[in-house]
């Protein structure tokens, strides 16, 4: 190849990287070069996008629990249940079902029923072939059985819980109006139940929490009794148990009020958040904000019937388990309209209104991670990072230029270009700048200067020898080759390693040091030759070398 | 100029030296992490909260440990980072919900007792959206008129302002002044409406016990991984025993570096990790070149033994590993000095890995590959049968494979 087609080529891949840097690419597509130095500072920073770590933001894994809803399925189906055995006549003794603790165990559910006459083995086993048919009795004894889950319906309910908990979590997070979120499942789907959140920006992690993390699961209740000062005084009025069908809540304390209240709630809800159609903070006669919300018409027919008949009696609006409020029904309410009162501001009021909204999540959610970052620690770190950084490169240019002297001025283009390239190579792919992924950066950069540092001792050592210079830089270049050679070969194989096996920051790290290197190939081995061939070839005579 | 002139040093030679440092070095690490059980690990990997808080003056460190201990059950510290007025709040383990508790009543206790904002929103740590609803009415009523997008920038303007200027803590209203679109008007309604609590939360992380578990088991990993991807690829390039040489030299470098961490306790963090990667590539790129210097001697069918051809090939590729560990170095300690926190552990790993790569590369890598080699003929001496020597394997595989080398001599 001529030192005039090598020349070509360079200039193209230069032009071409400076156009990756600052024209903008959007979703793989370019929509073209910046007009004004304000657009160009626009494109930049679009283009090099800055991970949660340097721009602020919260990154959150959260555990979805799973078996919380095996448990509230098997809970629809034990209420089913008991009414086709009701309709076919079938009798039996009692029926509940287990508890599995945690994630892991969630395969474990089963609903047992028991005391089923012997006689009506077969008519059981219809009713729950036909009519329930994700289940497996087993029985256990001749009048007792065990309902297990079919493996394919768990993996199947199990997935749509982590779907629908993604797709509510959607729903809240965007109408919070953030920018960019990304809201996906994290790990292998059939293990894990995971969900990752990034949120950019995010400065307020609690209140966003607060708003994700809230069940919202609804449910106007009859109160039996209470309150209680604790749940033992609740049992103990009862003779020790709770009463058939009941539940106790706790009622959320308000500021001001002191030790527990405890309620005796009916535990079929009269409504729940399924019969909501609408909710929207609102204020209440005193000005107090509070959050009102309006029934579907069937729901609302139910809830008309139910407070007409309980004039007097007390009404708990429950929600995530928590009694809210528990007030005394005044009049019927036949138009489906009631609300929560209690919040403390009309952010709070609002909040409220939109996770009621969005719907309930199908289970609860533990957080497993939560990093955040303010934006002003971000800022810090990309000022710091840059000064730094610059003292560092002024080093490295100052050292290679007293020690090279103008073979050290190749070098150094050799460098820049290498960080050009890498750049503009990040910002096509859409990669991300973390800090691990600077690191990356670092050490490809590092090994740039080592690859020049390499063939400029060997060029030198070759010279000593009492090599023609023309003849001392050709064999400095090829055999600092092979040492380069297999110094990038073998840290791009611990990469692809890192970034088949290592976790996000571990994979920025490796994306960009492979980037670095393939760059570096390029510009410390065929731009710097065709560097020092060119400024050879316009001399007549060579016989000194600057180096 | 020219620092390194045809050396001729007998590194080698001083290989009872360097294996006692070495040694010493590897054994404190190792003494060290067994009595302290293990190293000592930073949140993302140990599980528990942490909450990094930057105050305007010096944070009033046994005040708030004093609060806090009240207020959260089990074992909290709270530790100034010398120098940054910053404060850093940890409480440990427990399981994900009383993690997030925890937090909770840390932000809490800061803002009551410390913040006193009252009723007003605290500035310094209001996020756009919050800032926005808080001051969208008052602002109305103090009759500025600005459209949502002219209100949603200069709320961002101001921000910006708080962030990348005055590192996220203001004293004084006044000072928004600077910031386009600050007329009196909405400094009166922001003083009204907001107040400047005298510190400002940097960072939260939390994790869960499980997610640091499973952090911790994917570094380690993914780095075991990548050493063996390496080893192999070396075996390939040159022999077995080299790759082994390299890799011991390696993991010595990591051991030593984690030692650092322990004797100096600093925690190893998901960033440091990833800093003690780059060292191992660096490390790696180091012995690589001694190790093709030496196969390209051998080539050159050096007569004497291979000791003297080892040290040979340090003094010829001296000046280059010192002219790359120069530089390098003078980068990391920049990164020390001026990177702040979070560049400045990573920092630490680097210097330490460099200075210690820099050392294995001249005294133990070759050192490891010699003392095999010498082993292999003393027993060839003993038995009288030829044994599989690897290095003149190489000389071997160098013959047979000229084109592949791609350069006569």
């Amino acid at each position: 190849m001529s030192t005039r087609t090598r020349a070509i080529i360079i200039l193209g891949v230069i032009l071409l990287s400076i156009y990756g840097v600052i024209a903008l690419w959007k979703d793989g597509r370019l929509l073209g070069l910046p007009k004004s130095a304000a657009q160009l500072r626009e494109n930049l920073k679009e283009n090099i996008r800055l991970g949660l770590d340097l721009r602020g933001g919260t990154h959150m894994i959260l555990q979805v629990r799973v078996h919380e809803a095996a448990g509230s399925e098997a809970d629809g189906v034990i209420e089913r249940l008991k009414e086709e055995l009701r309709k076919a006549r079938i009798d039996y003794a009692s029926i509940d079902r287990n508890e599995p603790a945690t994630v892991e165990q969630t395969d474990s559910i089963q609903i047992n029923l028991r005391g089923v006459p012997a006689a009506r083995t077969g008519d059981l086993r219809g009713l729950i072939n036909e009519r329930f048919a994700a289940w497996l009795p087993t029985p256990v004894n001749p009048t007792d059985y065990r309902l297990t889950m079919r493996p394919t319906e768990m993996i199947g309910l199990k997935r749509e819980t982590v779907e629908r908990t993604i797709r509510t979590l959607e729903r809240r997070i965007n109408s919070l109006g953030l920018t960019e979120p990304v809201i996906q499942a994290h790990g292998p789907a059939e293990k894990s139940f995971q969900i990752l959140i990034q949120l950019p920006g995010v400065d307020d992690p609690g209140r966003v929490k607060q708003i994700m993390g809230t069940a919202a699961v609804l449910e106007l209740c009859e109160v039996k009794d209470g309150p209680f000062g604790s749940p033992e005084q609740a049992r103990a009025k009862n003779g020790g148990v709770l009463p058939l069908n009941t539940k106790l809540a706790p009622e959320v304390r308000r500021p001001g009020e002191s030790g527990e209240a405890w309620y005796l709630l009916n535990r079929t809800p009269v409504v729940t958040g399924r019969d909501l159609r609408s909710a929207r903070p609102g204020r209440d006669e005193f000005q107090k904000w509070e959050t009102d919300f309006t029934l579907s018409r069937d729901g609302g027919r139910r809830f008309g019937r139910f407070t007409e008949a309980n004039v007097g009696n007390r009404l708990a609006i429950v929600l995530d388990n928590q009694v809210r409020s528990a007030p005394t029904i005044q009049t019927a309410i036949p138009d489906g309209n009631a609300r929560i009162t209690g919040a403390a501001n009309q952010q709070d009021a609002a909040d409220l209104a939109l996770i009621l909204q969005s719907g309930s999540l199908p289970a609860g959610i533990d957080y497993l991670l939560e990093r955040t970052v303010g934006p002003s620690l971000g800022a810090d770190s990309i000022r710091q990072g840059v000064v730094s950084g610059l003292v560092g490169l002024a080093m490295v240019v100052t050292v290679m230029l007293l020690y090279y002297r103008k073979s050290g001025v190749n070098a150094v283009i050799a460098l820049l270009l290498n960080a050009v390239i890498t750049v503009a190579v990040l910002s096509y792919f859409e990669a991300v700048w973390t800090l691990p992924g600077i690191a990356g950066l670092i050490l490809s950069l590092g090994m740039a200067v080592d690859s020049n540092v390499l063939i400029f001792e060997r060029i030198r050592e070759e010279l000593r020898a009492g090599k023609a210079v023309v003849a001392a830089v050709e064999a400095g270049f090829d055999r600092a080759f092979i040492t380069i050679i297999d110094t990038h070969v073998v840290t791009v194989v611990s990469s692809a390693f890192l970034f088949m096996f290592g976790t996000g920051p571990v994979k920025g790290f490796a994306v960009t040091l492979v980037v670095g290197l393939i760059a570096n190939l390029f510009t410390a081995v065929f731009v710097s030759r065709t560097m020092f061939d060119w400024a050879l070839s316009r001399r007549a005579q060579v016989a000194t070398l600057s180096i | 100029m020219e620092l390194f002139r045809q050396t001729n040093i007998d590194f080698l030679g001083k290989t009872r030296l360097a294996v006692g440092i070495s040694v010493a070095l590897v054994l404190g690490t190792v003494a060290t992490l067994a009595i302290q059980k293990g190293p000592k690990w930073g949140i993302d990997f140990r599980g528990g909260a942490v909450i990094y808080v930057k105050f305007r003056d010096n944070p009033p460190v046994q005040a708030i440990r004093s609060a806090l201990e009240a207020r959260i059950p089990g074992e909290i510290s709270v530790q100034e980072l010398t120098g940054t007025r910053e404060v850093m709040i940890g409480t440990e383990l427990k399981d994900e919900r009383s993690l997030e508790a925890a937090r909770q009543t840390i932000t809490q206790t800061l803002q009551d007792r410390f913040g006193r904002t009252g009723s007003k929103l605290d500035f310094n740590n209001a996020g756009k959206q919050t800032l926005l609803e808080r001051l969208r009415d008052p602002l109305q009523r103090a009759s500025v008129t600005l459209s949502e997008q002219e209100l949603q920038d200069l709320v961002a303007r101001m921000l910006a302002f708080r962030d990348q200027q005055r590192s996220g803590i203001l004293s004084n209203f006044k000072e928004l002044s600077a910031v386009s679109g600050v007329t009196p008007a909405v400094l009166a309604t922001l003083e009204q409406e907001a107040a400047l609590a005298p510190f400002s939360f940097r960072q939260v992380e939390i994790v869960g016990p499980k997610a640091g578990a499973e952090l911790r088991a994917k570094a380690l990993l993914a780095t075991l991984y990548a050493l063996g991807g390496m080893l192999v690829y070396i075996a390939l390039r040159f022999e077995f025993i080299v790759g082994v040489a390299a890799i011991v030299a390696i993991i010595h470098d990591t051991i030593i570096t984690v030692g650092f961490f322990s004797w100096f306790d600093r925690e190893i963090t998901l960033n440091v990790i990833a800093a003690l990667l780059t060292l191992i590539g660096y490390s790696m790129n180091d012995k690589i070149v001694v190790f093709d210097r030496v196969r390209e001697n051998l080539k050159l069918r050096f007569r004497g033994p291979l000791r003297e051809l080892v040290n040979k090939s340090i003094n010829q590729t001296l000046s280059r590993t010192l002219l790359t560990a120069g530089p390098t170095l003078l980068c990391t300690v920049a990164l020390y000095f001026l990177g702040g926190p979070v560049l400045n552990s990573i920092a630490y790993a680097l210097i330490i890995g460099i200075i210690v790569g820099t050392y294995s590369s001249i005294f133990v890598a070759s050192a490891i590959l010699v003392a095999w080699q010498e082993w292999l003929e003393r027993r060839r001496k003993v038995r009288g049968s030829p044994v599989a020597v690897p290095v003149s394997n190489a000389k071997e595989t160098a013959r047979r494979r000229p084109a592949k080398a791609g350069r006569q001599v």
